[in-house]
């Protein structure tokens, strides 16, 4: 490499400005390497300056490189006759590679013959003395880029037989730079200890570094996008006031999951295909919510009525009430909170948020699972109504950064009035639901024995929804479960819901 | 939510405005509560279900007329035709008055059908009523079949609640006979058959007609099933399966009777006023229905449909407050306007309150905040000034989340990366892929799963972790993987409940086991923990899923709290995996 170096600035010191390709006939190597060369000389600073010019070349192809290295294939055929006995040709085409078309261009050529009445099969023999491989010599030529002594017919024939292709080579004109000399200095990649304790550094000569490489990745561990996601939405339910609820239990009964919410027990909510209902165990005990008459309450307000209310007028059932279930949404523990606060000898104004899992037996699909991440928001305090309930949902999808909003009216169970979250996708160009909300009834809470003025305003949404989107993930399996990427929870970006 | 279809033609008559955008439709439909779902026509909804080749085959025989599809709530039974819900909305634009449907009773006497006392073992309630001159178009009659295929799937919970069935009244004979006879003595002409079965042959020819066999299990297995007949012994239906051929409804039918059995005789009612309320209109007294009388095997006479309006009183500022509006910004002639326009009738009483008339056709309203709710949309929830609630609270977070967050940070800075798995999981992944036996688990076993994947909630986190490192094996070695989340235990007590149990788990995956490595991160979480050396030891024990001599108990303060060790190679093996492996779970709330 050095040699290499100094004779192509000694012929750039003679000749001034020369291409790459005369450097390349000039010094009897291939092109590949005297552009490394040039590179390295390049590295050392404005020796010689180098201009790129494209243009289009024969290059060989892959049997082109095998040709100019080892014979083209009717050379080497004939090259595996012996002369004067011959060998049989079945024996050739066996041992010889690429024996087919090395025998059929050999017999072409004249080069050979073939005799197919010999004893013991065709047999095939010299017909000339000697060779001349005329396609290897092509070939070199072209791998040493020193085309013009190359006819256009055998252009054209190496062409034809796939040995050589047209190719973009790139050219360099180069020239004597500001800083031209004839020798290179030593150059050193790294500072070391040693320099700085001798103080060599200063004489020393540092190589140029490579600022376009990437650096060597740190080695570190990751938390999952899903659950940075989550810490954001903690963090902003905890600047508005909000105090955690703990939702640490998956396992529910039906009564809290759904009757406490004034869920009618043939809701269709509360099918098989919907909820996940268990075998062990299958049924819980309700005896604390029975012991204060607060089961009591809840079944006359199913059955019967009561608060202002006719209720549903059905025959409502312990024993369904008693069903162990997955909890279908963490609005269960929100009953059993706004339950204790119930207890409370003062009722006092309270703010709770949770983000758990929920499980649904429902089909899957790319944006669904049976386990999803529910966040949830509630107010209770006296006298709140839905003014206050935009309000507050306004504050909180501002603090996410997602300022279009409007709301639409709907059903839920035991919300009324209940209100879906709309907001302007500016992507889409079209206002896509983001959540659900409402202000709980008095039938799920006048049994719990909150105060008649104390009124719960609550609004949820999943977390899988807005971390698919801010992350760009199209589907949820590629987010959660054991089929995730690594590489996707190595390479996300920290969480910034507002950006 | 139900939807429901109506061409456009249809709704801009019906709401007066030829010009109708599609977008004005779906700024409506969100103002009402209603979602505008697909705007599409015969043709298209045909070539999306059977490819473009049919749809352009048969030509003419398919309409191009616009058809929107309308989401409805899920308690707006009134809402599930198009006759209910164009008039909602004609009332909603002030169009229309909200009709006054009357049941009456003719002078000649009510029809009567009577219950006989075998019914109670099977399906006990019957309510009729009659609608009189009544001429269907095409159109009309297709909403007729399509509401009580609607209710069949909604309130009447595939018809195992309540089942209806409606008959041409002229060509049977009064009075009517509700029983329940052993199938064998139950013969007649099924709609569109041509000859007479048994009810034994019927559940037979039905086991494979796929949109009869789901209501099949309702009676099958009763040794008596329903039956109404007429005088004549003329079956009308046997309910909930099907009704007879002799008194089926054509286009040309002028008085139909209709009959719904049930096992709830509230919803019976509801989904009968909910029928001839929508339908009343297309009779020549409009809105008005002809009650039949139910006598029951007690002595009771009940006489249908109930058309019951109901009057609720309303404090005026309990509804001022509810959308947050003063005196003077929401009159009380104000409130009343508003609330007809949703169908709610009501007029002031005094300066304090309203009186709200509930009609037949809202079932759904219960309580006042039902009636708020409707005042809320007819001002339009987006007109409303939105406020801040004014409560203090002091944010506060719940002491395991909060260490969960803390240690999960030092987890990862120690350079292991976060897993998320699921929370369900099959049996064999807590026992068999663990080496443990399944009833030595505290396991919650799951009633309906639709797939192994969800037999049982996790006793472990190693199975996903396992899971997730089997699945980045090509990712370069090692892999340091971790979770912190809740396993689920039932309870050990006769609560017949489950807890959950918060765990951090770690695994070590690479071409040596790195138990150096695994037991180094558990004395980091230990250190950042603030564990005194002298209070966290390992101590030698054997659990199967962990290599023989290679497994310890992490102990603190003298008890343990999970498990360390070399996976055992037939638990990598169940996990498809052939490098060395180590790992450990512990019990985060042992340390709050």
């Amino acid at each position: 490499m050095e040699d290499l170096r100094s004779n192509i600035l000694a012929y750039i010191d003679k000749h001034e400005t020369c291409s790459s390709t005369e450097l390349c006939k000039e010094m009897n190597v291939e092109h590949q390497k005297i552009v490394g060369a040039l590179n390295s000389i390049l590295a050392f600073g404005e020796i010689i300056s180098a201009q790129p010019e494209v243009t289009s070349r024969l290059e060989l192809t892959d049997e082109g490189r095998q040709v100019a290295d080892h014979g083209s294939h009717e050379a080497v055929l004939f090259a595996s006759v012996p002369a004067g006995d011959g060998a049989p040709q079945s024996e050739l085409m066996k041992s010889v590679p690429n024996a087919k078309i090395g025998f059929s261009k050999a017999l072409a050529n004249r080069w050979i013959r073939l005799d197919k009445s010999a004893q013991g099969g065709p047999r095939v023999y010299r017909q000339v003395e000697s060779v001349s491989d005329r396609i290897r010599h092509c070939l070199q030529m072209v791998a040493a880029l020193s085309l013009d002594s190359l006819t256009a017919e055998e252009r054209a024939e190496l062409k034809k037989r796939k040995l050589v292709q047209e190719g973009r080579v790139t050219v360099y004109r180069v020239a004597k730079g500001p800083a031209f000399t004839l020798t290179l200095a030593k150059e050193e990649t790294e500072l070391t200890a040693e320099m700085l304790a001798t103080g060599v550094w200063q004489t020393l000569t540092f190589k140029a570094y490579n600022f376009k490489a990437l650096g060597q990745q740190p080695d570190c561990g990751h938390l999952h996008p899903l659950l940075k996601v989550r810490a954001e939405f903690r963090q902003i339910f905890l600047e508005m006031g909000f105090q955690e609820m703990p939702t640490n239990r998956y396992v529910e009964s039906s009564f809290w999951n759904f009757d406490a919410l004034f869920q009618p027990q043939q809701h269709p909510a509360r099918d098989a295909h919907d909820t996940f209902f268990l075998t062990e165990p299958a049924a819980c005990r309700l005896d604390a919510e029975q012991a204060d008459g607060y089961l009591a309450r809840v079944k006359a307000v199913h059955s019967n009525g009561g608060y202002g209310s006719i209720g549903y007028n059905y025959d409502w059932k312990e024993s369904e009430a008693q069903k162990n279930i997955l909890r279908t949404h963490t609005t269960a523990v929100s009953a059993r909170m706004l339950y204790q606060l119930a207890q409370q000898p003062q009722f006092q104004p309270t703010k709770y948020f949770s983000i758990d899992r929920v499980f649904r037996n429902e089909s899957l699909d790319a944006t669904h699972l049976a386990e999803f991440h529910q966040i949830e928001g509630l107010v209770a305090d006296y006298n709140l109504n839905l003014c206050h309930l935009m309000g507050i949902i306004r504050e909180f999808f501002h603090k996410l950064g997602i300022r279009r909003l409007r709301f639409k009216p709907a059903y839920n169970p035991y919300t009324e009035p209940s209100m879906e979250i709309f907001s302007y996708h500016e992507g889409l160009g079209k206002w896509v639901e983001i959540g659900n909300s409402g202000v709980f009834r008095p039938e799920m809470l006048l049994p719990m024995g909150l105060p008649e003025s104390v009124s719960v305003i609550a609004w949820g949404l999943s977390l899988e929804r807005p971390t698919m989107i801010k992350y760009g993930i199209n589907n949820i399996r590629d987010l959660i479960g054991p089929k995730v990427d690594l590489k996707m929870v190595s390479v996300g970006p920290i969480c910034r819901l507002d950006k | 939510m139900p939807v429901v279809q109506i061409e456009k033609a249809a709704l801009c008559q019906c709401l007066n405005r030829k010009d109708f955008t599609d977008d004005e439709v779906d700024e409506l439909c969100f103002e009402f509560g209603l979602e505008l779902d697909e705007v599409t026509s015969e043709r298209e909804m045909l070539a999306k279900e059977q490819g473009d080749a049919k749809a352009a085959q048969m030509g003419d025989q398919l309409s191009d007329a616009v058809i929107y599809k309308i989401e409805v709530p899920a308690n707006r039974y009134d809402l599930l035709c198009v006759e209910g819900l164009s008039r909602a909305l004609m009332v909603f634009q002030s169009l229309a008055q909200p009709p006054l449907y009357k049941a009456v009773q003719p002078a000649a006497g009510m029809k009567q059908m009577r219950v006989a006392p075998s019914t109670a073992q099977i399906r006990p309630y019957v309510v009729c009523a009659m609608l009189r001159n009544l001429s269907f178009t095409p159109a009309s009659y297709k909403s007729f079949i399509d509401l009580q295929d609607k209710l069949h799937q909604t309130i009447c919970r595939q018809r195992s609640l309540v089942a209806i069935g409606t008959h041409d009244f002229d060509t049977l004979t009064g009075p009517f006979l509700y029983e329940a006879l052993p199938p064998s003595d139950i013969v007649f002409k099924p709609l569109n058959q041509t000859k007479e079965f048994s009810a034994v042959e019927l559940m037979q020819l039905y086991s494979g007609e796929s949109h009869l066999k789901a209501y099949l299990p309702i009676i099958r297995d009763s040794p008596v099933y329903p039956v109404i007949k007429d005088a004549n012994g003329v079956v009308l239906s046997m309910p909930p399966i099907i009704n007879g051929d002799h008194s089926k409804i054509t286009l040309n039918t002028k008085n139909v009777f209709i009959e719904a059995t049930a096992t709830d005789a509230h919803k019976a009612s509801v989904v009968l006023d909910t029928l001839v309320c929508a339908f009343s209109q297309y009779c020549s007294e409009q809105f008005t229905v002809e009650a039949v009388q139910v006598n029951y095997p007690d002595g009771r006479a009940s006489i249908y449909p109930s058309l019951a309006y109901r009057q609720v009183d309303i404090q005026v500022d309990y509804l001022r407050k509810g959308v947050g509006r003063s005196d003077s910004q929401l009159t009380i002639d104000e409130i009343c306007n508003r609330l007809t326009r949703m169908c709610l009738v009501a007029k002031a009483t005094s300066d304090a309150t309203v009186s709200v008339t509930v009609p037949p056709t809202r079932h759904d309203v219960l309580h006042p905040c039902d009636v708020l709710e409707d005042l809320a949309i007819a001002i339009g929830y987006n007109n409303l000034e939105m406020s801040l609630p004014p409560t203090l609270c002091t944010g506060k977070q719940q002491p395991l989340n909060s260490l969960t967050d803390k240690l999960r940070l030092e987890v990862a800075f120690a350079g292991f990366t976060e897993c998320l798995t699921f929370a369900l999981c099959s049996e064999k992944d807590i026992s068999e892929r663990l080496r443990l036996p399944l009833d030595s688990l505290p396991a919650v076993r799951i009633a309906n799963p639709k797939t192994l994947e969800f037999q049982v909630a996790r006793t472990s986190l190693l199975p996903g972790i396992l899971k997730t490192v089997h699945s980045n094996r090509s990712l370069p070695l090692p892999l340091k993987l971790f979770e912190i989340q809740d396993v689920v235990y039932k309870s050990t007590d006769s609560s017949g409940s489950a807890v959950n149990s918060r765990q951090l788990a770690a695994v070590y995956y690479g071409k040596s086991s790195g138990f150096e490595l695994i037991h180094g991160l558990m004395d980091r979480i230990m250190q950042v923990l603030g564990v005194p050396v002298d209070q966290y030891k390992l101590s030698a024990t054997e659990v199967a899923t962990y290599f023989t001599g290679r497994c310890a108990n992490v102990l603190y303060k003298g008890s343990s709290v999970g498990t360390i060790g070399v996976l055992h190679p037939e638990t990598l093996a169940q996990f498809d995996l052939t490098l060395p492996a180590s790992a450990f779970v512990f019990d985060v709330e042992k340390f709050l």
